[in-house]
């Protein structure tokens, strides 16, 4: 969003073509999870709080925004205020995000515990970024040379996270969100590209150090461990996601109302698959700007404004 | 569009402006309603033109850091008049109340109408109250409408803009949503940010006693500043360019926005204007609105709809209407 927001695109030569991967959380959450909510959100004796962007990804022509009982967070930690002023109702966090949200969520989870609060439960829906990049680069097909690499989740991760990148032959830059940190990257990876040099730099060491935040670290896999998981658009990535251990099952949604996820197919045509792996652009899809827009989003890439749909359609358009 | 009525209809963006052409206009058109301004003008055989808007207000919470409902059903609706060039006259004033809404509420709401009124130099000369059943309503709706007279001579309208006018606001963008995001508890920061609302009729008036220049005047309320400013390209024909630098933002906004990935341009107003008219009346908005008053963009060239920023980082992005309600985003 912020390639988009401040017109990058518009600064480069035509040869370097920036696409948004399934860098936004929300983006890649499959119709079967939002499904599960919404079978949640009926119930009257729950109250769902989630971040702001989730309310407006569809499964089934559904979403969170038809529903009264939903308390937009932005804070996870309010979710426990909610528990503790409801206490006739079951407060259920909407758990999505990458490392950089997930121990926030984990600490939240920890604090629930330690403060005895019993109507409180996360249903996990977090992945981890380096299955999705290693998915996508492993498809024989994508045209991708380069990967601007998320610098928050560095932040929390340590540059060395990304290291296994090294191996393909791609170059990589950890970057920041400010548009002369995005120009700088793609300016060193161009040169990269054409010295046909494989490497991951650090290009944001102001906020990301070799080891990251390892208490945050820790603490995400204190509560969570490795699972497979749906990503909307791409399919099952073995090891990408992460689920609540059974220390904690008592703050996991799943267990507590006891949902099974159904496989809801995903809508015909939608190219969103493509579009994060970097084969298609937004404009070859059909229902792009016509049967999908922001205001009725089909798939994942037009769903959260940090979309790459959405982010096409809302400033480079018209 | 589904077919049912969305909070995002709301909005003041596309959407809000589809369903206005395509069932509003389509039925009820008329060449007065069709041209889509904030207020109507109606010709007639005297000296001044009049000129009407309506307004409904259903602000949640009605009080807030800066103002409260009665405070904006004056100030919207006088604003609204004042775009057209007109002096405002008087307003009507109608209630819905829920039942079980506390009295004193409504009497601060009435004594924030009054010293607002008072404030604008207009009056409330009829009025309504209606009470609904508890659950069908929220607290307290009020709709009000206003009359107002246009001087012959003054011909100020979103059709108006001209290939090489600037386009000026008269303040900083956004205060408004951000107060109402921290009243309604979206927003938990440690900010002091209190909505712009204000009647601005009375600063027109002084305006154009100075000037008779001024083509365009338009309040950027809901759907923000770029939301306006794309109406205006297309009702009158035109491409504006602005830059994203010189678009007055308080910091405290700035942040808000970054954090919780809101884009400031979409933020609702209550307070400020967007003027677009010659270069040379630049000195008479600054006079009046004071140096707040910002020129931020230019009218390119009149053959086609077309909003587009100069950004900061020196890039261009294309702009449309606020497509869906800005939500805060995880991350």
């Amino acid at each position: 969003m912020s390639i988009a927001r401040s017109g990058i695109r518009s600064m480069l030569s035509k040869n370097v073509n920036i696409i948004s991967g399934p860098g936004c959380p929300v983006c890649v959450t499959p119709s079967s999870d939002i499904n599960s909510v919404l079978e949640l959100v009926k119930r009257h004796d729950v109250i769902i709080a989630t971040f702001g962007d989730m309310v407006r990804v569809p499964s089934g022509g559904d979403s969170l925004q038809n529903y009264k009982n939903v308390k937009i967070v932005y804070n996870p930690l309010e979710s426990l205020t909610l528990a503790k002023s409801n206490r006739d109702k079951e407060i259920v966090f909407i758990g999505v995000g990458f490392e950089t949200t997930t121990p926030l969520i984990a600490s939240v989870i920890k604090k629930a515990k330690a403060d005895g609060i019993k109507n409180f439960s996360v249903l996990c829906m977090h992945k981890t970024v380096p299955a999705a990049i290693k998915a996508i680069l492993d498809d024989k097909t994508s045209k991708i040379d380069g990967l601007i690499l998320p610098g928050h989740v560095s932040a929390v991760t340590g540059s060395k996270y990304f290291d296994f990148i090294k191996s393909y032959k791609v170059t990589a830059a950890i970057t920041g969100f400010e548009a002369k940190e995005i120009l700088g990257s793609i300016s060193i990876m161009v040169d990269n590209i054409e010295a046909e040099k494989h490497s991951v730099i650090n290009n944001y060491r102001s906020v990301v150090t070799e080891n990251g935040n390892t208490v945050a670290m820790k603490t995400m896999y204190d509560i969570f461990k490795d699972t497979d998981s749906d990503w909307r658009g791409i399919g099952n990535i073995k090891l990408s996601g992460l689920r609540i251990r059974r220390e904690y099952e008592e703050f996991d949604s799943l267990k507590r109302f006891n949902i099974k996820q159904k496989n809801i197919k995903e809508a015909k045509g939608c190219l969103c698959g493509n579009i994060l792996m970097g084969k298609n652009d937004p404009v070859d899809c059909g229902h792009y700007g016509k049967t999908c827009t922001p205001s009725n989003p089909i798939g994942p890439c037009m769903v959260s404004s940090e979309g790459t749909c959405a982010a096409f359609y809302k400033y480079m358009r018209r | 569009m589904n077919n049912k009525i969305s909070l995002n209809l709301g909005s003041g963006g596309r959407e809000m402006h589809k369903f206005i052409s395509e069932y509003i206009v389509k039925k009820l058109g008329n060449s007065v309603l069709n041209r889509l301004d904030d207020a109507a003008v109606l010709e007639n055989r005297s000296d001044l033109k009049i000129a009407i808007t309506t307004d409904s207000y259903v602000v949640s919470p009605i009080f807030f850091s800066g103002g409260d409902i009665g405070k904006l059903c004056v100030c919207g609706t006088v604003n609204d008049l004042a775009t057209s060039g007109a002096k405002p006259y008087a307003l009507t004033l109608a209630f819905i109340l829920e039942e079980g809404t506390s009295l004193d509420d409504i009497k601060i709401v009435i004594d924030s109408i009054a010293r607002t009124a008072k404030e604008a130099g207009v009056k409330i000369v009829t009025g309504d109250t209606k009470v609904v059943e508890k659950s069908k309503g929220d607290g307290i709706y009020i709709n009000t409408c206003g009359i107002g007279f246009i001087k012959k001579g003054i011909n100020i309208s979103t059709h108006n803009a001209k290939t090489g006018d600037i386009v000026m606001v008269t303040g900083s963008i956004g205060n408004h949503e951000v107060a109402m995001l921290k009243a309604r508890e979206m927003i938990n920061f440690d900010i002091d940010v209190k909505s712009d609302v204000a009647p601005l009729n009375k600063k027109v008036e002084s305006l154009l006693a100075l000037t008779n220049k001024i083509h365009v005047i338009k309040d950027p309320t809901r759907g923000g500043l770029a939301s306006a400013l794309y109406e205006i390209c297309g009702n009158s024909k035109c491409e504006i360019r602005l830059f994203e630098k010189d678009i007055p933002v308080e910091k405290q906004v700035l942040s808000v926005c970054e954090l919780i990935g809101y884009d400031p341009l979409y933020l609702a107003n209550e307070g400020c204007y967007i003027i677009i008219c010659p270069k040379e009346a630049e000195r008479h908005i600054k006079k009046v609105f004071g140096a707040k008053a910002k020129i931020i963009g230019r009218v390119l060239s009149n053959n086609r709809q077309e909003l587009a920023v100069e950004t900061k980082a020196g890039g261009m992005r294309k702009m449309g209407m606020l497509e869906t309600m800005q939500l805060p985003r995880i991350c």
